[in-house]
Parts: structure tokens; sequence; C-alpha cells
């Protein structure tokens, strides 16, 4: 498949961290079935650290492999850090994506500031 | 296993058509536009295979012109028309939602220069109504352009009644035939077709090569200027090997064409009765009126581009109307003209299957659908949402 990059290939066929997380600190969902994409998160978040992630996506070969790289690359490190991924670094641990596709691993970006905005008005709700 | 269900996009083809392709690319080389004697057997070789072209669809021989394909047939087609229509102040075209692009980016561009486009709707049937058709006629309604046969949902639009209703009236009818030609019985007067488009890949001849036909009389308007080729409408030196490559396998596709729809036409519904099983799909477009060979399914709560990759990669190939198989936004106009909404319009397959399919290929395909779908579903947020009453099911 001269498409996607082996990578895309093997986070599409066989990708990591997906299901739920029943008791999942943060949860956040992003796109809509009309558009073709929809990417949900689930955080499990202690000490400010992502202890554990877990996705659902509805989408493509690229949605599905960049919501998987997108996990891997949040996963044990810090809010703030967490934060702070773009689509292009997914897009570049993928070892790229076709220009046309750069759009589904946006999803990836925007599915985890989602799920980390959910946690932080949770946390302000339980603070306040 | 390498199961070829794609046969709506191209076929394989022909051994005869690809050996008359290369022994008229060996012996017959010359230009059939010069003098000498041997480029004269060219031009003879040209239009042998005009009049057997002409014959299989019950044309005569000048009523043909050679083309680049199907596109290309439908551009000159429907633009001669509207030039003609232009002349006589008449600026009003009916078409229908779901036609191939060929026809409604040229609809379009003539929208911009003033034309009227009425596009018919095309029900969840995916089939034309001809009272409606007949309803939509103007006074200065110049040409109704059909297609025959749906390249995506395969659903067979009545031809010969749009085409009676249209001599009625003395309004041009044109049939984008790509998807007919080859596989099911044409005849242009019979059927009183006065422009039909043809593609030879879609019959086991070569791609880039295809036919127009327009009935005697109708003025056509080059899209191509130049040499005198093709009766001064289509220049450029022909593609002589091409041509005889579709007329080899037109006559071939004619003759054993009862024999192919008696040995698919089991088999196709034989796979829509193993993918209905499946919980939440719906076959797409009416079985009945159905070509032969087509099986087009939506399946909710997954993603086309998905299913085709993992399908791929048991070997099997196929096609979706989902967006992101063609980098789109919205998922195929086919689909949504016949009512399925997004949601489920981006989680479609469609299997064109091909003579040499049997039952055991057709097991291994609805397992294998079965697999993917299921597996898809299980991290598909839209599936569990559906599941657990989030979300309410459309299929
Ligand atoms: C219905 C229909 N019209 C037109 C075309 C275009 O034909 P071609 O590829 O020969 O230009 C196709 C094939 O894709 C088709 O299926
Ligand atoms: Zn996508």
């Amino acid at each position: 498949m001269a498409l996607y990059s082996e990578k895309v290939m093997e986070h599409f066929l066989h990708p990591k961290n997906v299901g739920i997380i029943e008791d999942a600190d943060a949860v956040g969902e992003v796109g809509n079935a009309r558009c073709g994409d929809i990417m949900k998160m689930y955080l499990k978040i202690e000490n400010d650290i992502i202890e554990d992630v877990k996705f659902e996506t509805f989408g493509c070969a690229s949605a599905i492999a960049s919501s998987s790289m997108a996990t891997e690359l949040i996963k044990g490190k810090p809010v703030s850090e967490a934060m702070g991924l773009t689509n292009k670094a997914v897009a570049e641990a993928l070892d790229g994506l076709p220009d046309y596709k750069m759009h589904c691993s946006v999803l990836a970006e925007q599915a985890i500031k989602a799920a980390i905005e959910d946690y932080e008005k949770k946390e302000k709700g339980e603070q306040s | 296993m390498y199961i070829y269900a794609d046969n709506a996009a191209t076929t394989k083809m022909s051994p005869a058509a690809i050996q008359a392709m290369v022994e008229c690319l060996e012996k017959t080389y010359e230009n059939p536009s010069s003098f000498y004697m041997s480029a004269q057997r060219a031009k003879e070789r040209l239009e042998q295979a005009r009049g057997e072209i002409a014959a299989l669809i019950g044309a005569e021989a000048r009523e043909i012109i050679f083309t680049s394909g199907g596109s290309e047939a439908d551009n000159q087609a429907i633009l001669s028309a509207a030039a003609i229509g232009e002349k006589k102040g008449k600026k009003h075209i009916i078409s229908s939602a779901f036609e191939h692009h060929a026809v409604l980016h040229t609809l379009n561009k003539l929208k911009k220069s003033g034309f009227e486009i009425t596009l018919l709707p095309v029900h969840e049937s995916g089939i034309v109504d001809v009272k409606e058709l007949e309803a939509a006629l103007r006074e200065d309604t110049c040409l109704v352009t059909i297609m025959s046969v749906n390249n995506e949902i395969g659903t067979i639009q009545p031809i010969a009644q749009i085409g009676e209703v249209c001599r009625k009236h003395g309004v041009l009818f044109h049939t984008d035939a790509v998807q007919a030609v080859g596989h099911m019985p044409i005849d242009v007067k019979a059927q009183k077709i006065d422009m039909l488009s043809a593609s030879a890949h879609k019959f086991h001849g070569a791609k880039g090569v295809g036919f127009l036909y327009a009935r005697k009389g109708i003025a056509l308007t080059n899209l191509i200027e130049g040499g005198a080729q093709e009766r001064g409408k289509r220049a450029g030196t022909e593609n002589l090997a091409g041509v005889v490559s579709m007329s080899i396998a037109l006559r071939e596709s004619v003759q054993s064409m009862e024999q192919t729809r008696q040995k698919l036409l089991p088999v196709r519904d034989y796979l829509i009765a193993g993918l209905s099983e499946i919980p939440h799909s719906a076959l797409n477009g009416d079985q009945k009126e159905r070509m032969y060979n087509n099986i087009n399914f939506s399946f909710e709560g997954i993603e086309g581009e998905s299913m085709l990759i993992l399908l791929d990669q048991k070997g099997i190939c196929a096609s979706s109307g989902s967006a992101c198989t063609s980098g789109a936004l919205d998922p195929s106009h086919v689909l949504l003209a016949i009512g399925r909404v997004h949601d489920v319009a981006h989680g479609s397959l469609r299997l064109s299957i091909g003579e040499d399919i049997d039952y055991r290929q057709a097991d291994y395909i609805i397992a294998s659908v079965k697999e993917v779908v299921a597996h898809l579903r299980g991290f598909s947020p839209v599936w569990r949402d559906l599941q657990t009453g989030k979300r309410s099911y459309i299929l």
C-alpha cells in the first residue's frame, strides 16, 4: 500500500491503546459523522501525569493511526506536555501523511486537548 | 487469495483484445491519414472496427466518433447539444442528481454560461421517474442526459421509456452508457437514443479509448481542433490499436452477455444475502433493477476507507463512497442522492464482481467483510453510542 507509510499501516492494523477507560478522569470527543472522522480520548491522570490513555475512533486509516500514535506520544507524560502535542508531531512520528490526510491528524491533537480541558474544568470544579 | 471486485472501476483486458492490439501495433503502425497502400490498410482496419462497433449497438458506422474514453464522449455530447440548443434560444437541460462527474461538471460549466439545469431526484431506489422527467420538460429544454446504469450502485434506468418521451417532445436524449455497453443489450434506434457515450476499459478493452454515438444529423461541436480525423469532429491521429481492442472486446462481451448475466446474477444475490446478515447494514439502490455485477452496502458505525484497506490486506479489491478515499469532505454524491445521510454514506462498500468469481470466493468475501466490520465497530465511538442508546440507528 503505497498511499501510507509503513508506520501508518502498523498503527492502523494494530492500533495501540484502543478501547475505553471506565473510570476516566477526563474524556474528550471531537469531529462529527458528517465529515467522516470522530475521535474520543479517555485519560487517567494522577499527579498531573497521564497514567493511562485509551481511544475510540470512527474514521479512515489515517485517523485511526493518528489516534494510536497520539496516545503513545502522551502516555506517561505530564499534562502540560500533552497539551502541547501538535498534529505535525503526530504526523512526523508516523513518517508523514498524504497532504489531503493531514486534517485527520488534526483531530487527534484536538481530541487530546478536549480531554485535558475536560480534566481542567473538573479540577477547578473540585477546588471551588 | 486475490479477488478483483472492482470491475465498475475498470476491467481486466480480454486476451483476444490484447492480441489484436499487439498485432495492430506491430503490423499496422502506419498513419491512417497517409496515402500509401499500407496506410490505407490502417484506415480500413479503423473503419472495419467502426462498422463492427456500430452494428453491435444498432447504429450506422458514420454515427460513431472515437474518443479518448467515456469522459470525453460525455463532454462532447453535452456541449454539442448545448450549442445546438443555444442557437435556437433553448438553454434548459435535464439530468439526474447522481450522474458521473464527467456529466455533472460539464453541466456546471454550462450553468455558468447561462444554462438552466434541472437535476431530477433519483429516489431511494436510485431510479429516475419517467413521469417526473416528462413533467420537467419545458419549451426551452434542449437536452435530457440520463445515465444508463449508475456506476456506484448499479441501478438501471428506464432508458427506452426516456427515449420515447424525449422523441415525442422533440428533445435530444443523451445517455452515459459507460457502465451498460457490453453488459446489457443496447439498440440505439429501438431505444430512441440520440447520443451515447461508451468506454472500452469497462468491457475488457484498453484504457484511454471510447466512443460517442451521435445520431446522424446531430451537429457535433469539437472539443479538440486540428486535423480532419473522425469526419472533422475529433482531431488527432487515431488510437488504432486501442480502437481495435475496443471492437474485439465489445464483440466478445456482447456475445457472452447473457451467459455472464446468468452466471453472475445468483452470485450477486448470494453476496447481497450474506452481507445483509450484518446487523444495521443496508443495500444501496434497488435490488431488482440493478446490474448483475453490482453490490453496494452501507454499514452503520464505521468508515469506508478503513474497511477498504483491511479488505485489501485480505486480497479483496473493492471501492467505497467514503469522502476519505478521495480526499473530499463530502461522501459520494450518489449515496447522498438516494437519501443516505452522511453518517452512513461514509460507511459504504461497492463490490463489482467479474466473470471469474465463484461461490468459494463469495463466501470468503462475506466472511471477510463481516470480520472487518466487527473489528472496526469494536472501537468506533459511533457504534458504542448506537449500542448504548445515546444515538439512534439509521439503518
Ligand atoms: C458512468 C461513467 N461515466 C463516465 C466514466 C468515465 O469514463 P473514462 O474513464 O473512460 O473517461 C465512467 C468511468 O469511470 C463511468 O463509470
Ligand atoms: Zn480521514
